[in-house]
């Protein structure tokens, strides 16, 4: 068969999937961002039945699968367990943020997983794992993830 | 327990943009080739599970999207949403079932047509993390570090990967990216996300993939040699990083341990001849073999180095070129089984290996190998 597309650009559709969707967050993650909104604590769901805190909070142990009923306390600061550093602004990455962009996996004193946010006001090369941070409030909090602004390191 | 035997593959090119090509126009090449190869006809077939996602083909119900090109047509068709290797498990599943003889499985991905950074960033957590801007190549990158700062690996024992394997590219014409390259040209390469260097990661691909799959009663009633499944296994971790310990896994370490049991192996790494796995970044392969027991762990790298996994060497590690020359998403896993049915029927031609008797096929779901699927596929019954 002839080649059809000789001499001629192939047609490219050019659309997007862009269709607005709300999560409703559930009463664990909504008492979680209201402590952080309201109080500028972090507070994390326990397991009952094998002691394990869970952060961020939710309400089932996954390996016990049992109901979380207690909530705990945890602290601001934690450790990094690992970490990456944006080099390219990938698509992703919020517009606020500009490369270089650190993430960490924290382990914050208290609970016994750890969460992802942003690792800031340190240079990358800086950035070790096993280095202790600590939480800083965003300004304006809305009830969300980024109430916490970033981690930065403690000195 | 009965058996069955993968009894026909068929693989589009992978290439960085089909243009010319929809969806479904990859699938009917993908399909009719695995006909062909298996030396039956579309009424030979009894029911057809297609894979794919909505999120990478920019629709709803994308599975079925694919199905009339897959001569799905009045059959019994089922969708799976995930890596090729979960629609074949499930493809498996059927034609043991009792109510199927012959399953056509097919995994198809289009990269080149959306935004991969946005597309992995909506499999995070919507509410506790999505916000935040990760994607796979940041996620991976963590998942590089951990294991890096565990085993006191270096960035130029994960090139050592992407050399070898776009080198074994170069012998096989479906590959996406076959590239004579050195460990210094991937590390002078763009740093994406510490310690990722471009090189390190596999590229944005499109392909299809189909297989055949046949109960042992009709395994050899068609022309070719039936590729027979001994063992197989699918095993998932912890959904959140911070559950997980990122410099393992679990999930593999299970799952691998699963396929042997029920294959009858009792020391991989001797019974094993060859392995097509998931490589979407260099690390991978190093840390997916020690957690198959491949190697120990921590010490692939050195074997690595020493040629132990080269197309020639003891043990063939993606002598196709594995993700790293082309990772069509989804149809990824689905290629891994069919290189390696290749490789055990001695059709392999150019990247064949010496001996292949015992071949293990690999796939992944999920961030950072939340989820992974091992095959044990063997040239005898």
């Amino acid at each position: 068969m002839a080649d059809q597309f000789q001499g001629i650009e192939p047609m490219v559709y050019q659309s997007k999937i862009n269709v607005p969707y709300s999560w409703w967050a559930g009463d664990t993650a909504t008492r979680f961002f209201v402590a952080l909104r309201d109080e500028k604590k972090i507070i994390a769901t326990k397991c009952g039945a094998c002691g394990k805190v869970f952060m961020p909070p939710r309400k089932t142990c996954p390996l016990c699968f049992t109901a979380n009923t207690e909530w705990v306390d945890v602290s601001d600061e934690g450790t990094v367990l690992t970490f990456s550093v944006a080099r390219r602004q990938l698509a992703a990455i919020p517009q606020d943020r500009k490369v270089p962009v650190i993430w960490g996996l924290i382990k914050l004193d208290g609970a016994d997983t750890a969460i992802l946010h942003y690792l800031d006001e340190v240079k990358p090369e800086d950035v070790i794992i096993g280095m202790r941070v600590k939480a800083v409030f965003s300004e304006t909090r809305k009830g969300t993830i980024r109430d916490i602004s970033h981690f930065k390191p403690v000195k | 327990m009965d058996r069955a035997a993968i009894i026909g593959v068929g693989m589009t090119k992978i290439e960085k943009s089909k243009v010319r090509e929809t969806f479904a126009d990859m699938a009917w090449e993908a399909v009719n080739k695995a006909l062909a190869d298996a030396g039956m006809s579309i009424d030979d077939i009894d029911n057809v599970v297609t894979t794919s996602s909505d999120f990478w083909d920019g629709r709803t119900i994308s599975c079925m999207a694919v199905g009339d090109a897959s001569g799905a047509a009045d059959k019994n068709t089922s969708c799976v949403e995930g890596d090729g290797t979960y629609g074949a498990f499930y493809g498996y599943t059927r034609a043991l079932s009792g109510s199927y003889k012959t399953t056509l499985v097919t995994g198809h991905s289009k990269g080149s047509q959306c935004i991969s950074s946005l597309i992995t960033n909506a499999s995070f957590d919507p509410i506790c993390e999505r916000g935040l801007g990760m994607d796979m190549i940041t996620a991976c990158a963590m998942q590089a570090n951990a294991y890096m700062n565990r085993t006191g690996l270096r960035p130029e024992d994960m090139a050592m990967v992407s050399v070898k394997n776009h080198g074994n590219a170069l012998k096989n014409p479906m590959a996406q990216l076959p590239m004579n390259i050195t460990v210094s040209d991937v590390i002078k390469s763009e740093m994406i996300a510490d310690p990722l260097h471009k090189l390190d990661c596999s590229p944005v691909s499109d392909g299809c993939c189909a297989v055949i799959i046949a109960h042992e009663s009709v395994a050899t009633k068609f022309k070719q040699k039936p590729v027979w499944i001994r063992g197989l296994s699918l095993c998932t971790d912890s959904f959140f990083f911070g559950d997980r310990d990122l410099a393992r896994s679990n999930a593999l370490v299970e799952a691998a341990k699963n396929a042997y049991k029920m294959a009858g192996i009792k020391d991989p790494k001797k019974e094993i001849d060859i392995v097509e796995l998931y490589d979407a970044f260099t690390y991978q392969e190093l840390l997916w073999l020690e957690e198959m027991g491949l190697a120990d762990y921590g010490k692939a790298a050195k074997l690595l180095e020493a040629g132990e996994f080269n197309i020639n060497g003891p043990l063939p590690v993606n002598p196709s070129g594995g993700l790293l020359s082309g990772h069509p998403v989804i149809a990824a896993g689905l290629y891994r089984i069919a290189e390696v049915v290749m490789q055990l029927r001695g059709d392999a031609g150019e990247h064949q290996v010496k001996k292949a008797k015992t071949g293990i096929a690999h796939g992944v779901n999920g961030l950072c190998g939340q989820s992974h699927c091992v095959w044990i596929l063997d040239k005898e019954r």
